[in-house]
């Protein structure tokens, strides 16, 4: 059984790519064999968040135009025996895709007993976004607790719902879950951000994850190494429940309130 | 939460946020599925009304609602109070 997740957002930045890592890679070493693809067709970016740049020989486009085997693009990961890259191409114009060429090199994943298909959609709601989302099982809607990416992430449920190979052929619907990310406890508790629960209620889909807000993030993409590699950061911690979650498993959400701080503290705030 | 974040709170702009996101997601999703020319048949009968009554555009509500077999196009207007 294959499982196709898009990663998907509407708003850019908001941290699709760094989720599409990080959930694959979490995937992988729980030992499930998982591609993750790069839909952002000339901005190519996973591959410099998954350490892998400088081994891009074929990308997406080669394979869809025939000038490539599937198997000579895919890039093994040098971490998870288990985990392939497929690079979006940079120079090609974004119309490069087609949905029959997504199909062939989907079914060819899954003819190759891939368990989980990672689909990383670029932003916005073109072409590339659209066919990241049009054969998904699943979709990971990354949101941050800010009013434009809620916005933006509605909009998304809005095509979800309608313009998907499920929706379109009466299917059951794609399963949506949200991942919010740049979470800040601290300014929620302060009534300066919105909580989980406010995004909740407002988009009205269950929450799969919460990654707080940390320079750890950064710190992760500079050095090409998904975040939730770092495992002594709380972000790792984070994704690594949001991929239990994902698996199906019961987890209390953490890392959603301030953390303790002594009685002077709490008093006077800071 | 300590007394000074207890009085920020009060200051805090994530319940307007919230407040503000609820009416225009619950706004757009009525039209979302709607015809593509539906913002713009808003945007023309409140043409015409203002001709007559000035009204406030915030005030005006479109809905479209489907009953199985033919739909429904509701247009609410509240009208000024004459003072």
């Amino acid at each position: 059984m294959t499982e196709i997740i898009v990663v998907t957002s509407g708003k850019g930045g908001v941290g699709k790519t760094t989720t599409a890592a990080s959930l694959g890679c979490g995937l992988a070493r729980r030992g499930k064999r998982v591609a993750v693809l790069d839909f952002d067709i000339g901005l190519r970016n996973l591959d410099l968040i998954m350490g892998c740049e400088r081994r891009v020989v074929y990308d997406f486009v080669n394979v869809i135009h025939g000038e490539c085997t599937l198997k000579q693009a895919l890039i093994k990961d040098k971490r998870l025996d288990s985990l392939f890259v497929l690079a979006a191409s940079q120079p090609r114009d974004k119309d490069a895709l087609s949905a029959e060429g997504v199909r062939r090199v989907l079914d060819e994943l899954i003819a190759d007993h891939f368990e989980y298909i990672i689909c990383d959609s670029p932003a916005g709601i073109e072409k590339g976004a659209h066919l990241s989302m049009y054969y998904a099982d699943r979709a990971i809607v990354v949101v941050n607790p800010e009013v434009s990416s809620v916005r933006d992430s509605d909009r998304i449920l809005g095509l979800l719902a309608s313009k998907t190979a499920r929706a379109e052929k009466g299917e059951t619907r794609v399963k949506e879950q949200l991942l919010l990310t740049r979470y800040n406890p601290k300014r929620v508790a302060n009534g300066e951000m919105m909580s989980v629960s406010d995004v909740k209620e407002i988009l009205g889909i269950e929450v799969v994850g919460v990654i707080p807000e940390s320079p750890d993030v950064l710190a992760a993409s500079n050095s090409g190494t998904p975040v939730i590699m770092k495992t002594e950061s709380d972000v790792s911690h984070a994704y690594e429940d949001a991929v239990a979650r994902m698996l199906g498993e019961q987890l209390v959400m953490r890392f959603v309130d301030e953390p303790k701080r002594g009685f002077l503290a709490r008093m006077f705030g800071g | 939460m300590g007394l000074l974040a207890f009085f920020r709170r009060n200051n805090g702009t994530a319940t307007v946020a919230k407040e503000r996101l609820r009416i225009i997601v619950a706004q757009e999703r009525l039209t979302r599925d709607g015809p593509d020319y539906l913002p713009l048949l808003r945007r023309e009968i409140l043409e015409v009304i203002r001709k007559y009554v000035n009204v406030d555009p915030e005030t005006v509500q479109i809905t479209l609602e489907r009953e199985d077999g033919h739909e429904l196009l509701e247009l609410t207007v509240a009208l000024p109070g004459r003072s």
